[in-house]
C-alpha cells in the first residue's frame, strides 16, 4: 500500500474545550517516507501527532471525530483507530505506532531493561531472544557500540543524546510500522541532533516516520513530505520540496520564509 | 538608615535567641536521657523480661505490634496513595480523601486509642495485641498516604506517557515505572511512619495495655515498651523508675536511628 496512515476529515476537541483544536484535517502518511509537521506554537501539530497513537487517551474526556485509518498488513486493509476502545487494542496500536518525546524519557531501570521492557510487555520471555532483539534494537539506534559494556547500568546515567537514542531503540525493538517523533531534538545539542537525524534517515528504510519539528531546516533536511499547520488547520501539504520552494498558500510562504513563527 | 540597622540587629538577636532556646531544650532532654539512661542501663535488661526487671519482652512486643501494624498499614496506605494520584478521576472525592488524611495526621493519638478501644477491646472485654496493632496502623495510614501521594506527583507525566507509548497497561506502568521512580521517597515515608508508631504510647494504653511476660498471643494483653515506660515512671520504687529511664534511652536510640536512616536515604538520593 502507498499510505500507512490516512487521516480523513479529522476533528479533535480537548476535554472541557468548546472549540475543536484540530479542524477537518486530511493528511496521508506515506509508507517508508518521512512526513514533517511544521507550524507555529499552538497550531496543533503535536495534538495531531498524539492522536495517531491515541496517547491523548491517558487523560479522559477528549473527543475525536472523523477517521484515522491505519494499514493492517495481515488483513490487507485500513482500520479506523478511532474505533478502538479496549485497553488491549490500544496496547496493540501503540506497539505498531511508536512514539519518541521531546524530553528523553528513559525508565528508571538498566539500559538493557529499558529496551527489553516493551518486549517483555509484548510477551517475549525467552532470555536469548530478548538479548538478541535488544542488541539489534540498540544497533538500529546507533547506540550499541557506546553501551555494549554497560548494559546493566542505569539508563538515566546516559547523556541526553544517548538517552534519546535509547528511547528510539526501545521503540524500534517492538518493530513498529510507524514512529512518531515529537520534536525529538529540541532538547539536544547540534551533534546529538545530527546523530538523531541520520538515524531517522536509516530508520525510514523499514519504518514510516512522522516528525513534529520547530526547526524548518530540519524538516528540509530529513523529510519527504511536509504539512504546514496553523491554528488547528492543515493549511498546506505537499512534498517538502514544493512546500519550501513553491508554497501555494501565502501563510505557508510567510512561515517558511521566516516572516512569523 | 540608623533605625533600619537597629531593627535588623534586634530581629537577628531575637531569632538567634529563639533558635538557641529551642535547641537548648532538645539537648537538655537528650542529655538527661543519656545521663539517666546510661547510668541505669545494664546488659541484663535486654535479656530479661519485665517480670524479672528487664525489657526483652517489651521490646519484642513493641516490634511485633508495629510489625503487624505495618503489614496492615503499608499496603493499604500505598494503595490509597496510588489511588489518589493515579486512578482518582473524581477530583472532589480525591481532594476530600486527601484533606481527611491530612486531618487524621494531626488527630490526637489518644482519640485513635479510644476509638479502637470501643471497637476491638470493649466488645471482647479484654485488652489485646490485635487492637494495639490496629490502632498503630491507623496512625501510620495518613503518613504513608500523603508521602506516597506527593512522591508520585513528582514523577513527570512524560514518563507515564512514554510507558503507555510502548504498550504498557496502566497498572504495569504504575508498578514498573512510576513507583520505581518514586521508590526512595516512598521508602522514606514508610520508614518515618514506622518510626512514628514505634514510639507511640497513647494508642496502646487502652488497647494492648501491657504484659510482664513474653508472649506472642495477640488475643491477650500484649507487652509494650512505651506503655511500660508510662507505668514504670509512676511507680514509687527506685528500681522501676530506673528501668523506665533505661527503657526510654533504648527507645530513643531506636527511633533516632530509624529517622536518621530515612534522612540519609533522602539526602543520598538528592546527591545522585
Amino acid at each position: 500500500m502507498e499510505t500507512i496512515l490516512e487521516i480523513k476529515n479529522f476533528n479533535f476537541t480537548y476535554a472541557g474545550a468548546l472549540e475543536p483544536s484540530l479542524k477537518h484535517i486530511d493528511l496521508p502518511i506515506h509508507t517508508n517516507k518521512v512526513t514533517a509537521l511544521i507550524g507555529p506554537s499552538g497550531c496543533g501539530k503535536s495534538t495531531l501527532l498524539r492522536a495517531m497513537n491515541r496517547i491523548h487517551d491517558i487523560y479522559p474526556g477528549h473527543t475525536y471525530e472523523g477517521q484515522i485509518l491505519l494499514w493492517d498488513q495481515e488483513a490487507q486493509k485500513h482500520n479506523n483507530i478511532l474505533y478502538l476502545e479496549k485497553e488491549d487494542d490500544m496496547i496493540a496500536l501503540r506497539q505498531k505506532v511508536g512514539m519518541i518525546f521531546q524530553k528523553p524519557t528513559p525508565f528508571p531501570m538498566s539500559i538493557f531493561d529499558n529496551v527489553a521492557y516493551g518486549l517483555r510487555l509484548s510477551g517475549v520471555k525467552n532470555h536469548s531472544e530478548l538479548r538478541d532483539r535488544v542488541e539489534v534494537a540498540l544497533r538500529g539506534a546507533a547506540l550499541w557500540e557506546e553501551v555494549r559494556d554497560r548494559l546493566k547500568e542505569n539508563g538515566m546515567g546516559l547523556s541526553g543524546g544517548q538517552q534519546q537514542r535509547l528511547c528510539i531503540a526501545r521503540a524500534v525493538a517492538l518493530k513498529p510500522s510507524i514512529l512518531l517523533f515529537d520534536e525529538p531534538t529540541s532538547a539536544l545539542d547540534p551533534k546529538s541532533t545530527r546523530a538523531i537525524e541520520e538515524l531517522i534517515e536509516e530508520l525510514k528504510q523499514e519504518i514510516s516516520i512522522v516528525i513534529v519539528t520547530h526547526n524548518m531546516q530540519q524538516a528540509v533536511r530529513i523529510s519527504d513530505y511536509t504539512g504546514f499547520m496553523y491554528l488547528g488547520d492543515l493549511v498546506e501539504y505537499d512534498t517538502t520540496e514544493n512546500v519550501f520552494n513553491l508554497p501555494k498558500n501565502e501563510l505557508t510562504k510567510d512561515y517558511v520564509m521566516g516572516r512569523f513563527g | 538608615m540608623q533605625n533600619r540597622l537597629k531593627i535588623n540587629k534586634i530581629i537577628l538577636f531575637l531569632s538567634t535567641a529563639a533558635a538557641v532556646i529551642g535547641i537548648l531544650f532538645l539537648l537538655w532532654i537528650l542529655l538527661t536521657l543519656i545521663v539517666k539512661g546510661v547510668s541505669t542501663i545494664h546488659w541484663s535488661i535486654l535479656t530479661e523480661d519485665l517480670i524479672n526487671g528487664g525489657i526483652r519482652n517489651l521490646l519484642i512486643g513493641q516490634f511485633v505490634m508495629a510489625g503487624v501494624a505495618s503489614v496492615i498499614g503499608i499496603p493499604v496506605g500505598l494503595m490509597a496513595g496510588v489511588y489518589l494520584r493515579e486512578y482518582g478521576r473524581n477530583m472532589k472525592l480525591v481532594n476530600f480523601i486527601r484533606n481527611l488524611s491530612d486531618v487524621m495526621m494531626s488527630a490526637p493519638s489518644i482519640v485513635i486509642g479510644v476509638f479502637v478501644f470501643a471497637l476491638m477491646v470493649a466488645p471482647v472485654n479484654s485488652f489485646n495485641g490485635w487492637a494495639g496493632s490496629v490502632a498503630l496502623s491507623i496512625m501510620m495510614l495518613p503518613i504513608i498516604i500523603s508521602t506516597t501521594d506527593s512522591m508520585l506527583s513528582l514523577v513527570p507525566n512524560e514518563l507515564r506517557e512514554a510507558g503507555m507509548a510502548i504498550g504498557g497497561s496502566k497498572h504495569r506502568i504504575i508498578l514498573d515505572i512510576v513507583m520505581k521512580s518514586a521508590k526512595v521517597g516512598i521508602t522514606t515515608g514508610v520508614l518515618l511512619a514506622f518510626a512514628r508508631i514505634i514510639g507511640e504510647t497513647a494508642p496502646l494504653i487502652f488497647t494492648s495495655a501491657n504484659s510482664a511476660f513474653l508472649t506472642f498471643n495477640l488475643n491477650d494483653q500484649f507487652p509494650s515498651l512505651t506503655v511500660a515506660i508510662y507505668n514504670l515512671a509512676n511507680y514509687p520504687d527506685e528500681a522501676s523508675r530506673n528501668l523506665a529511664w533505661s527503657a526510654s534511652f533504648v527507645l530513643t536510640v531506636i527511633v533516632l536511628s530509624i529517622n536518621l536512616t530515612g534522612r540519609f536515604l533522602t539526602t543520598h538520593k538528592k546527591r545522585n
